[in-house]
């Protein structure tokens, strides 16, 4: 099996809500989790027990860290953008300020940040976009010209804060229906701000289908691809098998990797995509 | 007098009653994160088969109300890989280990039990007989007499030495008292019950069960009713043959139940998913209650249940 990379930051915490406040279609959660924030990396995501104690949903749920801050005015903080669309979040997202939830994090893989400054383009899918925005802002610190693309089905699920959007040098956003920015989907616009803004490296986050089609087209330009996958998860640490995807390695070798340890981020020209309900033929172990 | 959590496992002497449950521990790196290993009774290992395997197609998980399915189908690189990878690190931690074993043939166990001897570190064989994701529900060797008996001869022949081989058997049988019966004769030094349940969940917005290959074993509190019961009757039948009970253990209070019910020893499985930790405050709660309910040994509540 390929050697996986164990983040070995990751730590079981008590962490307490210091705020909840709905933007849109989404919640933006911060969380008081005290010498954590200062492991966390763009990219890395927290998995937290929901429906509290003697709870019937005994799996944790993972959410992409939108922002970790090592010394707020409350101490370390990691907040999220958390979409209430299950029992689970839904139940998180009613939690308020005071209350505690206990959480593993930081865990999985960050986004690699090149050691000389590129022009990245960062690409985010509804809520996809939270990790998205520290990531900017390291860029940006490291002297990297960085473009942003955001799309949704419609305006309210664009997550884009105003203070978010200070490290980028163009947002462009889609919505399917027009009620915001560009009628239609991100990979209709990508193309041409990649070669506007000669694109050097791509990050994205958001659906599979989303992060496989951007896949096509940074291949198609040669660019590298770094993409959050989202694949359900059980345990989030890498022990239940549940979250995985074809991959191919170095050695040329496709091998069902976990999401959580190896991922989420991922190289996205290495990832064997449209392989839902079936595994690729010649995977390692077929 | 000081407690004594020690627990004897068919011929395995553990400092305490609290296994990891197969499948559920990954290759031990994952959950050394969170708590020494060498806290663990023993840890016990994800089913080894004799060559890698890729597992099912995703999606290979479904959420259900107190409990989970999974359809992994024992995603791993092989017994080979195992020997010369994991099993040194598990060693090296100081590490109990009970090697979960799965073949597809008689043969392949035979074969797996070869390879297990003097092996450092392995204080135990579990022998998986009753994984529910595989192709061909023929292929549960332990859903009939016949096969379990076979498949558990085929290790007893081979293993050599003193390795105690624990038989891990299915609920999903008529009786499973008669199967458990049919092991120990084979040469089983115990049995672990249970495994999962066969279902299925089917999305009612694709309108298709959920899983790729549909079924997968149902685990986790929704089992758990399942699991007393049938360690309760192998206990009431057979009270000699030792037990490693698990299905469903979120807390001490879990754990006791399958004591009372005549467990030597428990696996926590489902519930190291949703917290990492899960084992290491199973073990602190279960034996604060057997303190708190006056037993001076462990040994002492296993079967308790069954007084009259």
């Amino acid at each position: 099996m390929n050697p996986s990379s164990i983040n070995n930051r990751a730590a079981q915490i008590t962490a307490e809500v210091i705020s909840n406040k709905r933007v849109g279609a989404y919640h933006h959660m911060s969380f008081l989790v005290g010498d954590i924030a200062a492991q966390a990396l763009p990219g890395n995501f927290v998995a937290i027990a929901v429906g509290g104690e003697g709870s019937a949903m005994i799996l944790r749920r993972a959410f992409a860290i939108y922002r970790a801050t090592e010394k707020s005015a409350h101490g370390g903080l990691i907040e999220l953008i958390v979409a209430p669309h299950g029992q689970g979040s839904r139940w998180l997202t009613s939690l308020e300020p005071h209350a505690t939830v206990d959480m593993v994090a930081p865990l999985g893989t960050h986004f690699g940040i090149p050691t000389e400054p590129v022009r990245a383009l960062l690409v985010g899918g509804g809520y996809g976009s939270a990790p998205l925005f520290g990531l900017a802002e390291l860029l940006k610190s490291r002297g990297c010209r960085v473009d942003m693309v955001l799309g949704a089905s419609t305006a309210n699920k664009i997550y884009a804060p105003l203070d978010g959007k200070r490290a980028v040098s163009s947002l462009t956003i889609t919505t399917d229906d027009g009620s915001m920015g560009t009628q239609g989907q991100i990979t209709d616009v990508l193309s041409q701000i990649i070669i506007e803004n000669e694109i050097e490296i791509i990050y994205s986050c958001g659906p599979m289908g989303m992060l496989e089609a951007i896949t096509k087209i940074s291949d198609r330009f040669g660019i590298l691809h770094q993409c959050a996958v989202e694949e359900s998860m059980a345990c989030g640490i890498g022990v239940c098998m549940t979250c995985v995807l074809p991959v191919t390695g170095d050695d040329g070798v496709t091998r069902m990797l976990r999401s959580c340890i190896d991922g989420p981020v991922m190289d996205g020209s290495r990832v064997v995509w449209d392989s839902k309900r079936k595994i690729p033929e010649g995977t390692f172990g077929a | 007098m000081t407690f004594s959590f020690q627990t004897d496992l068919g011929g395995a002497l553990l400092p305490n009653p609290i296994l990891t449950a197969s499948g559920c521990a990954g290759s031990g790196k994952e959950l050394s994160q969170f708590f020494p290993l060498t806290e663990l009774g023993a840890i016990v290992t994800k089913s080894i088969m004799i060559k890698a395997r890729s597992g099912r197609a995703t999606p290979r998980m479904a959420e259900t109300p107190s409990g989970m399915l999974n359809s992994i189908g024992l995603q791993g690189p092989g017994v080979d890989y195992f020997i010369a990878n994991d099993l040194p690190w598990l060693d090296a931690q100081g590490a109990r280990t009970v090697v979960s074993i799965a073949g597809e043939t008689v043969e392949d166990y035979a074969v797996l039990a070869r390879k297990m001897r003097n092996l450092p570190g392995v204080v135990g064989l579990e022998v998986n007989i009753s994984c529910p994701n595989v192709e061909n529900r023929g292929m549960v060797f332990s859903c009939q007499p016949e096969t379990a008996r076979a498949a558990i001869e085929a290790v007893r022949r081979n293993i050599g030495g003193d390795l105690p081989i624990i038989a891990k058997l299915s609920p999903d049988v008529t009786d499973i008292v008669s199967i458990a019966r049919e092991v120990a004769n084979a040469g089983a030094d115990g049995v672990a019950l249970i495994n999962t349940l066969l279902g299925m969940v089917i999305d009612t917005n694709l309108m298709l069960p959920k899983l790729a290959q549909k079924t997968g074993g149902l685990s986790g509190p929704a089992i758990r009713p399942v699991a007393v019961r049938a360690v309760y009757q192998v206990h009431a039948a057979l009270p000699d043959l030792p037990i490693l009970g698990m299905g469903g253990i979120m807390t001490g209070r879990d754990a006791f139940e399958f004591i009372l019910a005549g467990a030597s020893a428990v696996s926590v499985g489902t519930a190291s998913f949703g917290n990492p930790t899960a084992a290491i405050s199973i073990k602190s709660e279960l034996e604060n209650i057997l303190q708190e309910k006056g037993f001076a040994t462990l040994q002492e509540a296993i079967g308790y249940a069954h007084r009259n």
